[in-house]
């Protein structure tokens, strides 16, 4: 019956975009009238997992073996599975991200689970087991019925306010039996970008085009993202002449955002830009042309020079 | 060595998206379907492969008849021979049932499909299929090789990326910049219409049950600032929108 959540760690604390799924799927759980369990795999300390408990867990189960090290996805499963059956779990939830759909999906497989990605909002329990879930990128919402017995949902961002409270949660090691199988994959190398924001979890994201000229002018995005503590992305044209990272491309070909502010300077707002951005929840569009097709999408508006009104923002942010 | 290439046939990306009977069925009225972008870059990778190393590519959609239009462009992209699995995919769980099914009797060295749909954007398919076919499953892949039996890839991960190493065979869900899209040349074209495609029936059932579609709400009027005042913006940010 209990409700089990995958969370992930970086640099052994919890994932934002775990931490919100730990919300998410607490209040599942009081509208099954069951708990929520978390599930950690990784180094980490009893103190940074207890925190778990401000977000509604009653409890955390630690996997800490050493060769769980590296996000090996079939380890993980393995690893997932097993508490599913300790705990007697029914639904997993878990943060959409690379490695948490990849082990969702084996353990769906496992379990015979019903798995749906992409959900947006608490399920309704008032007729069966209902989701909602984004579709076509954004364009459109599906109202789909959990026909398993297991359900694993997938969260994207922003899919619920998070109230946080002082709760606690009690850490439990988690021992699982582990088979040589689970590691024929070969983590060689990782490299990761250190003291940026993740894109995929930033509350604030700056993101800039063409319109820039060249990658040469970031510094204005830059510095206008690190005045207010935002991430940076770039359209797709930008990150294919290489004038920005891949890992910064949005759209409907690159990483999906839902943001608290999405602050576009110098994009036109090409259909398959917007699609991975349109469920931002409030968004900004600074362009030179009154006609750019990205306004229609837009909360806020500008109409002018990036090169004249970025610094300018920046500037404003600095008096406050 | 021999490879496998799920494509999807989605709607275009720019297609106006909309719903009949009720919000209960997609309205295919007007809209030209595409494979899906990502399928493209694993079709793309998947032909590189076999002129370096030889082999075949066998593209496998799970789709109605109308999808056959897609399949004929992977045969001239360069793939040498299909199959469609002859039903409405109904949900990730499903279709991948599907394809693990063909996958087990024809024993591919390499599974290759997109990161995700275009359509229902789910990231899952390779992980089950993965599972099902009790083999590894990686993605998003940005960079693939293959060494004797030993593929050696990159793997975007968030923030940044891994080198990964795995023996053969691996189910991958591919994205740029695994390779350049293909587009058809003549000859394809016209050698495309003689290559086989064989059509199976379908096995076992959904997981899920769509019951209904909906439209966003439409978004309310854009607040234009005057550049002059562009400033005002961060007092609005934080006053009236409440982010900052
Ligand atoms: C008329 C119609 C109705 C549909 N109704 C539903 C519905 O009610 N519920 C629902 O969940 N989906 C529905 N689909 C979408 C379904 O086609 C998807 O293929 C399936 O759900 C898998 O999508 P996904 O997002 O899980 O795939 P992902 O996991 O995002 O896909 C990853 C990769 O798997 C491969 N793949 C995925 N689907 C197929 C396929 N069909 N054939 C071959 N390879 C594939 C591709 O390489 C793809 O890039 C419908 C499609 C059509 C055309
Ligand atoms: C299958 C497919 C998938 C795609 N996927 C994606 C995707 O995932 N993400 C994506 O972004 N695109 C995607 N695209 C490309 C998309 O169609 C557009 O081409 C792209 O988004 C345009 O990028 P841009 O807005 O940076 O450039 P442009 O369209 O060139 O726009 C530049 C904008 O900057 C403005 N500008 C210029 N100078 C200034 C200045 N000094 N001050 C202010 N404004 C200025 C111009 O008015 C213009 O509106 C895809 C296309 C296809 C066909």
């Amino acid at each position: 019956m209990s409700v089990l959540i995958f969370t992930e760690l970086d640099n052994g604390a919890l994932k934002k975009s775990s931490l919100e799924a730990v919300y998410y799927g607490s209040e599942v759980a009081k509208m099954k009238g069951t708990i929520a369990t978390v599930l950690a795999i990784g180094n980490s300390t009893d103190d940074e997992l207890a925190k778990a408990g401000n977000f509604g867990a009653s409890k955390v189960l630690h996997a800490n073996d050493p060769r769980l090290a590296l996000g090996n996805i079939q380890a993980y499963a393995d690893v997932l599975s097993m508490a599913v059956s300790q705990e007697g779990a029914t639904t997993i939830i878990l943060a959409m991200s690379s490695l948490g759909n990849a082990v969702a999906a084996r353990v769906a497989a496992k379990l015979k689970a019903s798995i749906v990605s992409n959900v947006t909002e608490l399920p309704d329990f008032s007729n069966g087991f209902k989701v909602t879930r984004s579709i076509y990128t954004g364009k459109a919402f599906a109202k789909v019925e959990m026909k398993g017995e297991k359900q694993i949902l997938a969260v994207k961002k922003n899919a619920i306010s998070v109230v946080e409270s002082s709760n606690s949660a009690t850490v439990e090691t988690f021992t699982p039996t582990l088979k040589d199988s689970d590691f024929v994959v070969k983590v060689t190398g990782t490299h990761k970008e250190s003291g940026t924001i993740l894109l995929p979890e930033a509350d604030l994201v700056v993101s800039a085009g063409r319109g820039l000229k060249g990658p040469e002018n970031w510094g204005i995005v830059e510095d206008l993202a690190n005045a207010i503590g935002a991430a940076t992305a770039c359209s797709k044209p930008v990150s294919d002449l290489d004038w920005r990272p891949h890992s910064e491309h949005v759209g409907q070909t690159g990483i999906k955002v839902s943001p608290n502010l999405y602050i576009a300077a110098g994009i036109s707002g090409a259909i398959q830009h917007l699609a991975g951005v349109n469920s931002s929840k409030v968004i900004v569009v600074i362009n030179k042309d009154p006609e750019a097709p990205f306004f229609k999408a837009a909360d806020y508006g500008i109409v002018g020079d990036v090169f004249d009104i970025l610094p300018r923002l920046t500037k404003a942010v600095k008096a406050l | 060595m021999k490879i496998l290439v799920c494509v999807t046939s989605v709607p275009d990306t720019t297609a106006k998206i909309s719903f009949t009977d009720g919000d209960t069925k997609f309205n295919k009225a007007g809209v030209t379907f595409i494979t899906g972008p990502y399928d493209d870059y694993a079709l793309s990778r998947a032909v590189e492969l076999k002129e370096q190393t030889g082999g075949t590519v066998t593209v496998l959609n799970v789709g109605e008849a109308d999808s056959e239009q897609v399949i004929r462009k992977c045969l001239a992209i360069g793939a040498d021979d299909a199959i469609r699995v002859n039903c409405e995919p109904k949900d990730s769980y499903f279709t991948a049932v599907q394809i693990a099914t063909i996958a087990s009797e024809e024993k591919y060295d390499l599974i290759l499909m997109g990161r995700e749909s275009i359509d229902y954007n789910s990231g899952v398919v390779h992980g089950l299929v993965g599972e099902i076919l009790g083999i590894p499953s990686l993605s998003p892949v940005m960079k693939l090789n293959i060494e004797g039996t030993t593929a050696k890839m990159t793997r975007e991960i968030e923030g940044g990326k891994e080198e990964i190493e795995a023996s053969l065979p691996l189910v991958l869900g591919c994205q740029e910049p695994i390779a350049e899209w293909k587009i058809p040349n003549m000859r394809g074209i016209m050698t495309a219409r003689t290559k086989p495609l064989r059509v199976v029936e379908p096995v076992g059932e959904d997981m899920t049950f769509t019951e209904k579609y909906m439209l966003p709400a439409p978004k309310g009027a854009c607040k234009m600032i005057p550049a002059e005042n562009a400033e005002e913006l961060i007092a609005l940010l934080r006053s009236e929108a409440k982010v900052l």
